[in-house]
């Protein structure tokens, strides 16, 4: 459990080499963090990561896991709380955003990124969810995409990924109630990472910085849904509610 | 099968839900048993399953003492019964009874707690493994010192009867312990004298910290109870003015006329209780100046031989139930400290802290501790005592605050007092508490398999247990480690 001051003492990261949770565990290490534990895909790109909050402090245990690889999740996650648990604050972080186009080109590849970011997100919150309960304290945050909102042609395979990981955790933070553990849903808009390398930076465009900045916010708060920045939230709002054929033509 | 289903019904209570401590900040969710028997209670404890116990009395301790997340919370409260009390002032009476209900007996026979803090709504279990002092620390220490005997539920099962001669170490260990070495089931306590449910009070105005400080010093070597309210918002010259009050038992033949028919029949009026609906925002530094300047100006200059019930010397917050949710939804925080004689000007520095600093300070409380005790865990030592509530606020500037606060109290030989703490740094642990591998052993001999825990022991990595966890040293070396 966070403490009084709602200072996270131990968070793990699942999609370790995310710039998002990465940006939001430093600043975390300047509030008291003492222990991350790293999952993910790409050692080289975690080892990054460790060196950075190792150098502010903070334990840093990397261990490998695969996101696609549904059938590992439970025990994977059921050992990292055992071995390295409690956690005060746990990020479903993984993620991968693919192209359209090519998508269109290779359904295999499109079913595979489903997997990732959806199956796979189930999968893992679901243990993660019975992990927090048995502790009885907790929270999950899970990065959603403000492309989950409402699907566009120029990315509706991840757009309707996310909207399918957007409602599992809306769903598993009504389970969750009453068991000491919360989920707060992140939406980011476009942001500037490793990702998103090479596209056009959209309206609205973030740094991992800015989102890290929101989440924390939305820690402090006890918020359920951020998002980042805060201005999308009256814009989907809108935007949802427009006909389709308006919301077709609209280039932003 | 039926029959046993049933009795088991009745004598323990099973629920499942969210606790706090009394600064309602941190919460986390248990299984609670309330047994109303010792085998119910030794049936459940023994049954703890993988996140252990605690236990948990009135829930009074400021922070995460009596909360266990994912485990098992002992509610402590059922098991409340109040003992006669023979000639020489001694009382057994159960771990789950309260101070209420232990006043409520003595005084008609002419006695009182040998040591109160400043509520009586908390059990007396919670009142040994806090350790708890009171306004004659002075001069008779803390409450387990008044405990000649008690018997406890082992993590094992096993139940003892333990006094300070049969096992020091165990006993010592068990006051202030935390509620980490068993179940206090029972007390043999000696009371002392009280002729009347009256005190004879002298209220002295002050200047500042240094005449707070030179009255208090003064005034312990005459009166039995002396404590000093300080004003940590106001800066300037009158920086630590404050209000101090001195006080002694009201012998009978200092009350007047039909006065001394009723001087034994303690009554204290119900307290009515805060509703729910108090905004976080409420206790700011605007509210605390307010408050502070009221308490002052309301204050005599010098008033002395007053008369007052014992209540309101000892309790005045107790005349309102659940005054913890006048600080809202975020709760509050008591940082307490010690700081050893000799460090007066580090205790200035804290005070001048405060009073500059982040937290509106709504109330400050100032003592002089008397000598320690044998307990490696017990808060009091030789020097003066600060206690501060603030409003819990969410960011980095309380925290920082406190942390450096922290750090001063540490550097200069003091401590924390653990059943106020919320927040503390583990790092401070062992520099605060030097004998707490002393402490750990004694712990580790009673509960080889860390049966007993708490989310104040998983984040301060009190036990043997927990401490090793929290280092990693009980990681299995599984994959990559840096």
């Amino acid at each position: 459990m966070t403490d009084a001051l709602g200072r996270v003492r131990s968070a793990l990261v699942l999609g370790g080499g995310s710039e998002i949770a990465l940006a939001t565990l430093e600043r975390l290490a300047t509030r008291g963090l003492r222990r991350a534990v790293l999952l993910g895909r790409r050692p080289e790109v975690m080892r990054v990561a460790a060196a950075s909050l190792t150098s502010k402090g903070v334990e840093v245990v990397t261990l490998p896991f695969d996101a696609e690889a549904i059938d590992a999740h439970a025990a994977a996650i059921a050992e990292a709380f055992a071995t390295y648990g409690d956690f005060d604050l746990v990020v479903i972080a993984f993620g991968t955003l693919g192209d359209q186009t090519a998508f269109e080109a290779d359904p295999t590849a499109a079913g595979h990124a489903a997997i990732t970011n959806y199956a796979g997100a189930v999968s893992s919150g679901l243990a993660i969810a019975a992990a927090l309960r048995e502790q009885g304290h907790g929270m999950l945050v899970v990065l959603s995409s403000v492309a989950g909102q409402r699907p566009r042609r120029a990315n509706y395979v991840y757009g309707s990924t996310k909207a399918g990981l957007d409602a599992f955790a809306r769903g598993l933070g009504e389970a969750l109630r009453g068991s000491g553990a919360r989920v707060m849903i992140v939406r980011p808009g476009f942001v500037k990472t490793r990702m998103t390398d090479g596209m056009k930076p959209r309206l609205f465009a973030q740094t991992a910085d800015q989102v890290a900045t929101a989440i924390i916010g939305g820690l402090d708060r006890g918020a359920s849904v951020v998002w980042s920045p805060p201005l999308l939230r009256p814009i989907f709002l809108i935007l949802n509610a427009l006909p389709q054929a308006i919301f077709r033509r609209l280039k932003a | 099968m039926l029959g046993r289903r049933r009795v088991a019904t009745i004598v323990s209570s099973e629920r499942r839900a969210a606790l706090t401590g009394w600064g309602r900040t941190g919460a986390s969710v248990a299984r609670i048993v309330r047994p109303s028997d010792i085998p119910a209670t030794t049936t459940a404890l023994v049954g703890a399953g993988p996140r252990g116990a605690t236990p948990r009395g009135l829930g009074r301790a400021y922070g995460d003492a009596a909360q266990n997340g994912g485990g098992l919370v002992l509610d402590a409260t059922a098991i409340d019964y109040v003992g006669p009390i023979d000639s020489d002032g001694r009382m057994l009476v159960a771990g789950g009874a309260s101070l209420e209900s232990v006043i409520r007996a003595a005084i008609p026979a002419g006695w009182f707690l040998p040591v109160t803090p400043g509520t009586r709504h908390i059990t007396i279990g919670g009142a040994i493994a806090s350790d708890v002092h009171g306004k004659n620390h002075h001069l008779d220490g803390t409450f387990a010192q008044h405990v000649e005997s008690l018997t406890l539920l082992l993590p094992s099962g096993e139940t003892r009867v333990v006094t300070p001669e049969s096992d020091p170490a165990l006993f010592w260990a068990t006051a202030g312990g935390m509620g980490l070495t068993g179940v206090i089931l029972e007390a043999r306590v000696r009371l002392t004298r009280a002729p009347t449910r009256f005190m004879t009070v002298d209220t002295y105005r002050t200047r500042d910290l240094d005449h707070s400080m030179s009255l208090m010093t003064e005034s312990d070597s005459r009166t039995h109870y002396s404590v000093a309210w300080v004003d940590l918002v106001t800066a300037g010259a009158s920086l630590g003015r404050g209000v101090v009050t001195c006080g002694d038992h009201t012998p009978v033949d200092a009350i007047a006329g039909r006065g001394r028919q009723d001087a034994r029949r303690w009554r204290p009026r119900p307290a009515p209780t805060a509703p729910p609906v108090f905004p976080s925002q409420m206790v700011n530094r605007f509210t605390a100046r307010l408050l502070n300047e009221l308490w002052f100006r309301n204050a005599p200059s010098e008033r002395l031989g007053e008369l007052q019930p014992l209540e309101a010397f000892f309790y005045p917050l107790d005349i309102v139930g659940q005054w913890n949710r006048v600080y809202g939804r975020r709760g509050f925080l008591q940082w307490q400290c010690v700081i050893p004689f000799g460090e007066e000007d580090r205790l200035r520095r804290i005070v001048e802290a405060f009073v500059n600093g982040p937290a509106p300070a709504i109330l400050a409380v100032l003592k002089r501790f008397g000598a320690a005790n044998p307990g490696p865990l017990s808060f009091p030592a030789p020097g003066w005592t600060l206690a501060v509530d603030l409003p819990a606020a969410r960011g980095d500037a309380l925290a920082t605050f406190l942390d450096h606060l922290d750090r001063e109290v540490a550097e200069g030989g003091g401590r924390i007092y653990l059943s106020k703490d919320a927040r503390m740094r583990p790092e401070w642990l062992e520099v605060m508490y030097p004998r707490i591998d002393e402490w750990r052993a004694v712990q580790a001999r009673v509960d080889p398999h860390g049966r007993m825990t708490s989310d104040l022991d998983r984040r301060l990595g009190l036990t043997a247990h927990a401490s090793a966890r929290m280092r990693g040293t009980a990681n299995r070396g599984m994959g990559d480690t840096r």
